[in-house]
């Protein structure tokens, strides 16, 4: 292999440990928030009943699921741009991606627990959860890709063109899903004129939520990316440990 | 050499083994078959159902099939070095991804025109609106190879490619998958203008795919 990882730049952690701390007490602080205006301070929806608090979970779930789908694309990009080819971005996409799952996850869970008592299904065939659902498998194909062992190169190469490929197959199915079914309530926040139709304290918390997932995101990665700088390590050390007992301790 | 010509070398190649080995026919072929057999045991075949979702049924054979004419493709090259050989040979990464997909895309003609007769006369399908249907299988059969190209060379060579290249693929497909189904039922029902907005999609799949699959094929291929 004549290429190699550009190393110059590699950092054990993503973020200085004070700004780390940081967002770890603010992710903290805003969780509590969250809670309080979640459970307490905002009032029970007229229509869906207490069951609408589910919502400040799942809106800012599925946004800090697509943050992290971007941000593991973009870090892939930059990974197969030579100029900026670097071990930090290999380990942002994994990291990301990671979570991101974790985060598809949670939003259709939660989704299902609130379809449950206000549309009376656990699981309809509506596109946004179809969607969802085929982007969850999308990511899982990735994430399996990522664990099949090979050279760090060839592991990150291969790492950041499937990350592109799967990319570029969501807004696909998003199209697709969409042309066959919508049932789904029509985006209350995000929607395209960007003026939200909720008002006041529900509006207040939703936001908390965003703000609160979109930390949890920052701190998460903060710390798999660390997690994952240390797991190179230790392949290192074993394989270094390992050839050393095949010599006969022979240095 | 251009091309042109290392793109009809690939292909050639690769369908003179099919030729010979006649992996397809005796083998993909037949499991395609008992899947369509077995979809009417799981279905009622006495209420009509299986006619009424006979183009879902026949699209997700032809992906189950797919997928182990994609798995075939690569592990034709398995042995004695010939993936080495391949790359040794200083062919265009483009053109060898071309050179392979056209090699599927031939196969998985073949395979869905025999199956899709095998639907017809086993479902009791009354055909309808030929030129959209011969429209869908031929946008959705591009995209199949793109795409299958593509990820087959990701998961060629690694150890555990048989059970990651559908986990992989199925996901991906699914838009190909649903187009070809609604396009197909559009086209049997009589409207088959509903059904040119999805072959469009399935054009712009496989499009969409061809490119991706020409820029990556390159350092994927060195990689395997």
């Amino acid at each position: 292999m004549s290429e190699k990882i550009n190393n110059r730049d590699d950092r054990s952690a993503l973020l200085p440990r004070a700004v780390g701390r940081v967002v770890d007490s603010l992710t903290l602080v805003s969780i509590g928030a969250l809670t309080f205006f979640g459970l307490w301070a905002s009032p029970a929806d007229v229509v869906q009943g207490d069951a609408q608090r589910i919502m400040y979970l799942h809106v800012p779930a599925a946004w800090a699921a697509y943050v992290a789908f971007g941000i593991t694309t973009l870090a892939s990009l930059l990974w197969l741009w030579p100029r900026t080819r670097s071990a930090v971005w290999d380990r942002v996409a994994g990291a990301s991606a990671e979570i991101g799952l974790i985060f598809t996850g949670l939003t259709l869970l939660l989704g299902s627990l609130w379809g449950r008592p206000v549309w009376g299904v656990w699981w309809a065939w509506d596109a946004r959860l179809v969607s969802t659902a085929v982007l969850f498998f999308l990511y899982l194909g990735y994430l399996a890709i990522r664990a099949v062992p090979a050279e760090p190169i060839v592991r990150a190469r291969r790492s950041a063109i499937t990350a592109v490929i799967v990319f570029i197959d969501v807004p696909i199915v998003h199209f697709s899903v969409n042309w066959w079914r919508t049932l789904h309530q029509k985006a209350t926040v995000f929607n395209p004129e960007l003026n939200p139709e909720i008002h006041g304290v529900m509006a207040l918390t939703l936001w908390i939520g965003v703000v609160a997932f979109t930390l949890l995101y920052v701190s998460l990665l903060n710390r798999r990316y660390q997690l994952a700088y240390l797991e190179e390590g230790l392949e290192e050390t074993a394989l270094d440990s390992a050839i050393l007992q095949r010599s006969g301790g022979v240095k | 050499m251009n091309a042109f010509s290392e793109i009809k070398l690939i292909a050639g190649k690769d369908l003179r083994i099919e030729m010979r080995s006649r992996i397809l026919l005796s083998q993909v072929l037949p499991f395609g078959a008992i899947v369509v057999l077995l979809f009417a045991f799981a279905l009622d075949p006495d209420r009509g159902i299986l006619a009424r979702v006979a183009p879902g049924l026949f699209w997700i054979t032809v992906l189950l099939a797919a997928l182990l004419a994609i798995g075939r493709a690569f592990s034709i090259e398995q042995q004695h070095g010939a993936r080495d050989g391949l790359r040794l040979a200083g062919l265009d990464g483009s053109s060898v991804f071309i050179g392979k997909a056209i090699a599927i895309a031939v196969q998985l003609a073949i395979l869905e025109a025999v199956l899709g007769l095998t639907v017809v006369v086993l479902y009791g399908v009354e055909v309808h609106g030929v030129v959209v249907l011969v429209a869908t299988a031929a946008a959705a059969t591009m995209g199949l190879a793109a795409a299958g190209t593509l990820y087959g060379v990701l998961a060629a060579g690694l150890r555990a490619r048989e059970t990651l290249l559908p986990l992989l693929l199925l996901p991906v497909l699914a838009p190909v998958m649903l187009g070809a189904t609604r396009a197909f039922e559009d086209g049997l029902e009589g409207v088959p203008g509903d059904a040119w907005p999805w072959v469009a999609l399935l054009t712009v799949f496989a499009l969409l795919y061809t490119g991706v699959g020409m820029l990556a094929f390159g350092p994927l291929w060195e990689d395997t």
